[in-house]
């Protein structure tokens, strides 16, 4: 077996890449915290976007990362699947809005 | 899902001695090779040796006989364990009550009401004119015919209810309680509610305990008891007063769980990373002494599970109970204290800061 390219305990490095740019990683976690205090929005609603992102972007750290804090902020399993769905039903749209193009274009070219 | 599961102790299982599970506690620092001791925690802060501030609430387990077999269990109870606290020790407790400044006593078990001389007990604590508090875990309400007037008697006494509801979903909380332990725990609150506990101006408390069905840490209280309020009031119309976040105590069942599981160095990392001093102030060891079924004194139910008893050499009885020698002690403090002490902090009344 190969080293996989995703290692879990990864995640408990991430604060390391200050190591090889100091200034801008700490500018970065220090956005990073104040992005998900409560404001406008409340922290369990902020840990719902990030899940959702995290798919998105498929990110398995950020996946595992924001089930957890999700969980300990206080969201349900139908919450959390329902913000997966949101993210998944924005991603299918994505593809089938550029439907219309095609038919544009179809249109164009067709008699 | 859940399995039906029996206790460690009647399984056999290594960490049925909390010899045992010390051992698995205090051999684990940080993930990242950190040593991290609670006992270092306290120097830093300031608080060691830590020390009672009050004697307030005698929280009195009265037995680790239980028809339930939770999954993160801390007593290891079940309806396989047989050790109860006898009448002679509940008068010994009675007569501490009297002549100490308790000015409330905490039953627990197990299932506290399967002590058969529970009643006894709550009468004559009620005759001693002393706050009862009774940790129900609500389907004993329904086991048994000879239980069913429970929600009577409890209001007779005008008994305070806290009762564990891990999740107003019946996912979670079968998951952690056993199967079918949702819908009898929605069927007993609505009995105390007819009687009038958790209702508006009766007077009647019965509050509610979650903890995580799981290896993380609880949500805010505040923001969990809006949504138990509102779920618990729209899907099946039961009112209750107050709603107290708990953490996991990564001890018996659930630290089983967890090694099991494999989230045991997580959890840990998380409780130490968790760290809070100002919840030091407000640890439940500091106004309160437990006592266990056979009458020896603890300085919270944890530590009796791990049999940590008061008493330098010679371990401190309730028969021989002396309030000043109580407040003068040095309160045993071991890893699983970071469970008390994580985030917003733990106790039996809810988060601390």
């Amino acid at each position: 077996m190969g080293k996989p390219y995703y290692i879990e305990e990864d995640l408990l490095k991430f604060g390391d890449i200050t190591e090889f740019q100091p200034e801008l990683g700490k500018k970065f976690f220090s956005y990073y915290n104040d992005v998900f205090k409560e404001g406008a929005l409340t922290e369990r609603e902020k840990a719902l976007i990030a899940l959702a992102v995290s798919h998105t972007v498929q990110c398995p750290y950020c996946i595992d990362a924001y089930t957890t804090a999700s969980l300990e902020k206080g969201a349900d399993e139908e919450q959390m699947m329902e913000a997966i769905h949101v993210a998944a039903a924005i991603r299918a749209g994505a593809s089938l809005v550029h439907g219309v193009q095609m038919m544009n274009k179809v249109k164009e070219i067709s008699m | 899902m859940s399995e039906v599961i029996k206790s460690l102790k009647s399984r056999k299982h290594r960490l049925a001695s909390s010899f045992i599970q010390l051992n698995v506690l205090t051999g684990k620092g940080h993930s990242n090779g950190e040593a991290f001791s609670f006992e270092s925690k306290l120097h830093a802060t300031g608080n060691y040796p830590l020390r009672p501030i009050k004697t307030e609430i005698l929280q009195v387990n009265i037995g680790k006989m239980c028809n339930q077999t939770c999954r993160h269990c801390h007593v290891d109870a079940g309806p396989d364990r047989k050790e109860i606290m006898t009448r002679e020790v509940m008068q010994q407790c009675i007569d501490a009550v009297k002549n100490s400044d308790f000015n409330m006593v905490d039953l627990t078990g197990g299932a506290p009401e399967m002590n058969p001389d529970f009643r006894w007990f709550v009468e004559e604590l009620d005759k001693a004119e002393v706050n009862i508090i009774v940790r129900c875990n609500l389907t004993i309400i329904l086991a048994n015919p000879r239980y069913y007037d429970l929600p009577g008697f409890y209001k007779a006494h005008n008994i305070v209810i806290i009762s564990s509801l891990p999740h107003y979903s019946a996912r979670r909380t079968d998951a952690q309680r056993g199967e079918g332990v949702f819908a009898k725990s929605i069927q007993a609150l609505k009995m105390l509610n007819e009687v009038g506990y958790g209702m508006e101006g009766s007077g009647l408390e019965l509050h509610l305990v979650y903890n995580p069905s799981g290896a993380y840490l609880p949500p805010s209280q505040e923001s969990l008891k809006k949504d138990f309020k509102r779920r618990l009031k729209t899907d099946f119309d039961i009112e209750f007063n107050d709603l107290y976040t708990i953490t996991n105590m990564p001890i018996s069942r659930f630290l089983e769980y967890l090694i099991q599981s494999g989230n045991y160095d997580a959890y840990i990392d998380k409780l130490l990373e968790a760290f809070n001093p100002l919840a030091v102030d407000g640890l439940m060891c500091r106004n309160t002494v437990s006592v266990g079924w056979d009458g020896y004194l603890y300085d919270c139910d944890f530590n009796q599970m791990l049999d940590l008893k008061i008493g330098d050499k010679i371990p401190l009885h309730i028969s021989e109970f002396d309030e000043e020698k109580m407040l003068s002690r040095a309160i045993i403090t071991n890893q699983h204290c970071f469970g008390c002490t994580a985030g917003a902090g733990s106790s039996c009344g809810g988060e601390i800061v």
